[in-house]
């Protein structure tokens, strides 16, 4: 008979105790963010769309090697030798010309390794995460300079799919 | 309904030159009109306050795009949304059957809505059995769900319905028994008469009477086991019976089976305002009817607060709390309501 009592009152004051915990909560902040009128702002380094500024890039094809899923092609020509010696931001003379840098990010995988290897830090990933588009073509950026606006897809990738 | 008629009579021009059926049946229409729009507003203000009495409790936002402010016209979204669906009936089921159950469901709800002492003259029929008929006729909607459950041909409705059967009869008992603890004192089963003895003080209010403040917990679980809300939900419980009486519904029907879901909630909050709250009593800064459905709408917080707060009861659980916890209790305060009114007369 205890028991039973002992049980209503626990059942009563337990019921309580959760209503007080949600009852907290109806007046907490709620941490929703309103997307699209509200955005994240993502850190400095985070890792996104890749860019390459073409100015600056050599053309050594360090950063197509590096990646591991094969979504950087790239193209080169040498310069002339009386062509006017140009030279990256940090000093490094451009010896060739970069007729196609394009980077499909429908492929990339975002892991970064492409940017470490680059020798004038031309190629970086920026913070920038709302490019989604409508067709899986217009995820293939062209940063060449000369680049025609649609070239066909280049399927000579430096090594063959799959290849490791 | 009488004042209705009254206030037409003294309002419009030349209304009690008309035939003597139209002075009679205007108002009967427009007080169903009312009525109609009342059971048909209380559940879209209801849903969006659910959705966002959830979203906050989960630190969340809820809706907040359609209509502007907060998304209040979340639901009139949904329920066009509803209207504009497919009419699904299944192969095998019993289409009469089907078709009739969510309007048994929703026409029980409805017609209670009779009988709400919203204030001193608004109410559209002051029956002498208003409290018996509100039991009687609430619990019609059992009948629509077993309808429901049976005739979808689907054993997961079938199980809610039976399960909805169980509960609703379990807990009709102590409820109907915890209001008699009211209707002793008061001596009428009306429901106006029932408000007017609470009149005067807040403290005549039957919540702060020390029998009926007890009976009001009962009544309060009672009738929150009554329209299936969580932690009674098992008739609908989602991770057993996919939705329980209504698996098979979608559209429109199915709106009205949410309808009345949130029809009744507020119904039952009615009800325990007028028997407990003092209906439409309060301080005289608000009119009546203000009074009577903050009243209503503070208890169908309540109510949305403990789903919430609580997860689903087994069904053991659910028939061990009606029955070895609520009718024991309820008898005990039925007789304790009985002895106390014969001690206020004087032995006999």
């Amino acid at each position: 008979m205890k028991r039973y009592f002992l049980d209503i009152f626990q059942s009563i004051w337990t019921v309580l105790q959760g209503m007080k915990i949600t009852g907290l909560h109806l007046f907490t902040r709620s941490c929703t963010l309103q997307y699209p009128s509200v955005k994240w702002e993502l850190p400095e380094r985070s890792r996104m769309r890749l860019f390459n500024k073409i100015e600056d890039c050599i053309g050594c094809g360090q950063c197509v090697r590096a990646c591991p899923v094969d979504c950087i092609y790239m193209t080169t020509e040498r310069r002339a030798k009386e062509d006017p010696p140009i030279f990256a931001a940090d000093g490094t003379p451009i010896k060739l010309r970069v007729t196609q840098f394009d980077i499909d990010m429908s492929l990339c995988c975002y892991c970064n390794l492409c940017t470490y290897p680059c020798p004038t830090h031309c190629l970086v990933m920026t913070p920038e995460y709302e490019f989604a588009v409508q067709a899986k073509q217009d995820f293939l950026y062209r940063f060449a300079k000369d680049e025609p606006q649609a070239p066909p897809k280049p399927a000579a990738s430096p090594r063959p799919a799959g290849a490791r | 309904m009488e004042y209705l008629r009254e206030v037409l009579t003294q309002q419009v021009a030349g209304y009690d030159q008309l035939p003597e059926v139209l002075q009679i049946f205007l108002p009967m229409l427009l007080a169903c009109l009312l009525c109609l729009g009342l059971v048909a507003l209380v559940p879209l203000v209801a849903i969006w306050g659910e959705r966002k009495v959830s979203a906050h409790m989960q630190d969340r936002l809820g809706p907040m795009r359609v209509g502007g402010w907060h998304g209040w016209a979340q639901t009139i979204a949904d329920g066009v949304k509803l209207l504009l669906k497919e009419d699904i009936i299944p192969a095998q089921a019993d289409r009469l059957l089907f078709k009739l159950a969510p309007l048994v469901v929703f026409a029980g709800g409805f017609a209670a809505f009779v009988v709400l002492p919203f204030g001193e003259r608004f109410i559209v029929s002051d029956l002498n059995i208003g409290v018996l008929y509100i039991a009687a006729i609430s619990s019609l909607g059992v009948v629509g769900i077993i309808m429901a459950g049976w005739a979808s041909n689907n054993k997961y409705a079938l199980f809610g319905g039976m399960r909805a059967a169980a509960q609703i009869v379990s807990y009709e008992i102590p409820t109907v028994l915890a209001i008699l603890t009211v209707v002793i004192p008061v001596g009428s089963l009306s429901m106006q008469e029932i408000v007017r003895a609470q009149s005067g003080s807040v403290f005549n209010w039957f919540i702060f009477q020390p029998v009926t403040f007890l009976a009001f917990w009962v009544v309060y679980l009672g009738t929150l086991a009554e329209v299936n809300r969580t932690p009674f939900d098992i008739p609908e419980a989602e991770s057993e019976l996919v939705a329980g009486y209504h698996t098979e519904y979608s559209g429109m029907r199915f709106a009205f089976f949410f309808l009345a879901e949130y029809a009744n909630m507020f119904l039952v909050s009615a009800l325990a305002t007028t028997l407990f709250l003092g209906g439409w009593h309060g301080p005289g800064f608000l009119p009546g009817p203000v009074w009577f459905i903050l009243k209503a709408v503070a208890l169908v917080f309540v109510q949305m607060w403990l789903r919430w707060t609580l997860p689903r009861l087994r069904v053991d659980q659910l028939m061990h709390v009606s029955w070895k916890v609520l009718l024991p209790i309820s008898f005990l305060l039925v007789l304790a309501a009985g002895t106390l009114a014969l001690m206020q007369e004087g032995a006999p």
